[in-house]
């Protein structure tokens, strides 16, 4: 009952000035808030991140050409640089490597294709039936490469989904050739994948990668046809350049010996490329590793920046229960001589710091909630107002979203109860010191 | 006669800076239950002292007074404010009612200080409001009242907890003549139900309506007349 009664005056003294109790509650509103909406927006990122480099699988490792930043021969009539990945390092990879248990050579190269009028700058990747297993590519008609195809070096090509809007917006390309310009050349549709999103890039070691202009075709018949060397014009020059293989994808018997076997890997392709720097060795699964301690560290980060705003609303909460205990210092020596001891004083003002720090983290909490179907909220609206403001914003803005962190929310809302506390005491202590008879006697 | 407040030597001194005030030199006397005392004396003359010391406010250096058995020279400060809660009624010039509180939540603070407000204690602050005229104000707030309403509440609260004695500050100083008789009257029929009020005032006139006036002059005595003594005085 008498505590009820505390809570009651509390209230109603705060309600004396609710211009003043609002805007101190605002403080502890947004630090409260802050800290969810922070560590929803970092655990988003790091969900994203962590989502993408799953789906390059754990169990892979990923060898990339790399073009040399500096190449040794760049004199005026060696325009045509051969760098990256060879078949040789293929063979040797398959061969020696006892852990390998498959591997995924990819070449890709953009092309001009044509079909009727119907023209458009693809990306032409020569592959082997895993692709679309170890991609997660999905047929919707017809089928993948196949080993025969391979084999037999056949000119036939599977369409991602974007490229059949395109070409074939009335007709079923599924039987028809499509015209390579470059080379003269017809390739026949045998399958059109279902659409599937661009993966984002990670951490600088892997490209962003749009899936949606791919055109895929046997890697045999991309040698035969197409060969290894691309050379492109621009201005009068030329420059070109000879690539054998753009990646080999290693699947790993085990995820144990993932980490093992890169470093084998990495020592075989050292004969070749240690003098280029022509080659990259990814591991998802240590790029995982590194996005989970990235994870904390943003964690860390965003809630050091979260934690400083708490603190600011609670220096406003301290600076506002000063000024209140100073405006009743009359208050305090009535109750004081009518029988209050100096921890009911204390009680009497840490209620009121309380009220105002546990409104605001309520209100806060709400507004962490509501956070994320804000947020994308807002960002639908931004894409139909202005879709260029959208393309301009990293991946991570536009795909990803905050995902609030379950934790935070009774951690924002204690540590919001805590600051009220920590920063309510000293102005009550200083109430409760007062001298009585001095007290009264204020004006 | 059983006695609301026994003062012996009672001293006072205060360290300043430089000197060390006297502002109490040793005030001795009884007050019995039932009294009505006006404590007098020129400014300085340490009654601001004694209303402190009264009121379980402050301390005494020296000496001792006692509220029944228990002499507030040894109390600690919980103690006191125990004191104040349950045994001192307070009246000041100024009113000092809270502002945020009502009529009835003012008269209730010093049980919520003493921590109990059962039922029958609110009805008993309504049957203090009702007596000091204001049974139709519970839900006032002090800002709506005129100074003499105001002051009767303060009556009212001073007797909630049915104390040792009222203890009353100048309790007329802010108000007019006319409310000024209206509250002493109300003192003289509080006092005719027995309740022992201590006064504190500079005015000849305010003095006159209590049984007895004490003058202090430097922190001393300087008189202790009871109002028969003064009629035959006269």
């Amino acid at each position: 009952m008498l505590w009820l009664r505390t809570w009651r005056l509390g209230i109603k003294s705060l309600l004396l000035h609710p211009m003043r109790t609002g805007l101190t509650v605002l403080g502890i509103f947004i630090g409260v808030a802050s800290v969810i909406w922070l560590l929803a927006i970092g655990e988003g990122i790091s969900q994203e991140a962590q989502r993408q480099i799953e789906g390059l699988g754990a169990d892979n490792i990923m060898v990339r050409s790399i073009k040399p930043l500096n190449p040794p021969n760049a004199s005026a009539n060696a325009f045509i640089l051969a760098y990256g990945l060879l078949r040789e390092d293929y063979q040797q990879l398959t061969e020696t490597i006892p852990t390998i248990k498959s591997a995924l050579p990819i070449r890709e190269m953009r092309r001009d294709v044509r079909y009727s009028d119907k023209k458009l700058d693809a990306r032409v990747v020569g592959c082997t039936p895993e692709y679309a297993d170890v991609t997660r590519l999905f047929m919707d008609r017809g089928h993948f490469i196949t080993d025969a195809e391979v084999k037999q070096s056949q000119n036939h090509c599977v369409l991602a989904a974007k490229v059949v809007e395109h070409l074939f917006p009335y007709e079923d390309p599924l039987g028809r050739r499509i015209y390579v310009q470059d080379h003269n050349d017809y390739y026949r549709i045998v399958g059109v994948c279902r659409d599937r999103p661009p993966t984002a890039a990670i951490g600088g070691s892997l490209d962003a990668q749009d899936f949606s202009q791919d055109i895929y075709i046997p890697i045999s018949t991309m040698r035969k046809r197409i060969g290894d060397t691309v050379v492109m014009r621009s201005g009068g020059s030329r420059e070109g350049e000879t690539v054998e293989l753009n990646q080999i994808t290693l699947r790993i018997d085990n995820i144990h010996n993932v980490v093992k076997t890169a470093a084998l890997v990495e020592a075989t392709l050292e004969k070749n490329h240690s003098k280029l720097q022509d080659t990259k060795v990814i591991v998802p699964l240590e790029l995982l590793e590194q996005a989970k301690r990235i994870r904390m560290m943003l964690m860390v980060a965003f809630g050091l920046v979260a934690a400083i705003s708490l603190v600011v609303g609670g220096i406003g909460i301290m600076n506002i229960m000063l000024a209140t205990v100073t405006e009743r210092t009359r208050e305090i020596g009535i109750r004081r001589a009518l029988g209050a001891r100096r921890t009911d004083i204390v009680r009497q003002f840490l209620v009121e710091t309380i009220a105002m720090s546990v409104l605001g983290g309520i209100i806060g909490v709400f507004f962490g909630l509501i956070f994320p179907p804000g947020f994308e909220a807002l960002r639908d609206l931004v894409t139909k107002l202005s879709p260029e403001t959208i393309a301009a914003l990293p991946d991570v803005m536009r795909d990803g979203s905050p995902i609030i962190v379950p934790a935070s929310i009774p951690l924002a809302f204690g540590i919001s109860v805590v600051i009220g506390i920590m920063f309510g005491l000293y102005p009550a202590y200083r109430a409760a010191q007062m001298d009585p008879i001095e007290a009264l006697r204020h004006e | 006669m059983k006695l609301a407040a026994k003062l012996e030597e009672l001293t006072k001194w205060y360290e300043l800076k430089s000197e060390t005030v006297k502002a109490l030199r040793g005030v001795t006397f009884d007050v019995p239950e039932g009294d009505y005392v006006a404590i007098m004396g020129p400014s300085g003359s340490g009654k601001s002292t004694l209303l402190n010391l009264l009121g379980c406010l402050d301390r005494p250096t020296h000496g001792s007074l006692f509220l029944g058995d228990a002499n507030i020279a040894n109390m600690n400060d919980n103690q006191l404010s125990h004191t104040r809660a349950t045994r001192i009624g307070f009246i000041f010039q100024s009113y000092n009612l809270i502002q945020q509180l009502t009529v009835v939540e003012n008269i209730e603070v010093p049980l919520y200080y003493q921590g109990r407000l059962s039922k029958s204690d609110r009805e008993r602050c309504h049957e203090l409001a009702g007596m000091v005229g204001l049974g139709d104000r519970l839900k006032h707030r002090p800002a709506q009242l005129s100074g003499g309403q105001q002051q009767r509440v303060a009556i009212a609260r001073s007797l909630v907890n049915d104390p040792y004695f009222v203890l009353a500050d100048e309790p007329t100083g802010n108000l007019d003549t006319v409310t000024s008789e209206e509250i002493l009257k109300l003192f003289e029929s509080l006092n005719a139900m027995g309740k022992t009020i201590i006064m504190v005032t500079h005015e000849n006139e305010i003095a006159a309506h209590a049984k007895r006036v004490i003058r202090l002059r430097d922190g001393l005595v300087q008189s202790d007349v009871r109002k028969t003594d003064r009629i035959i005085l006269n």
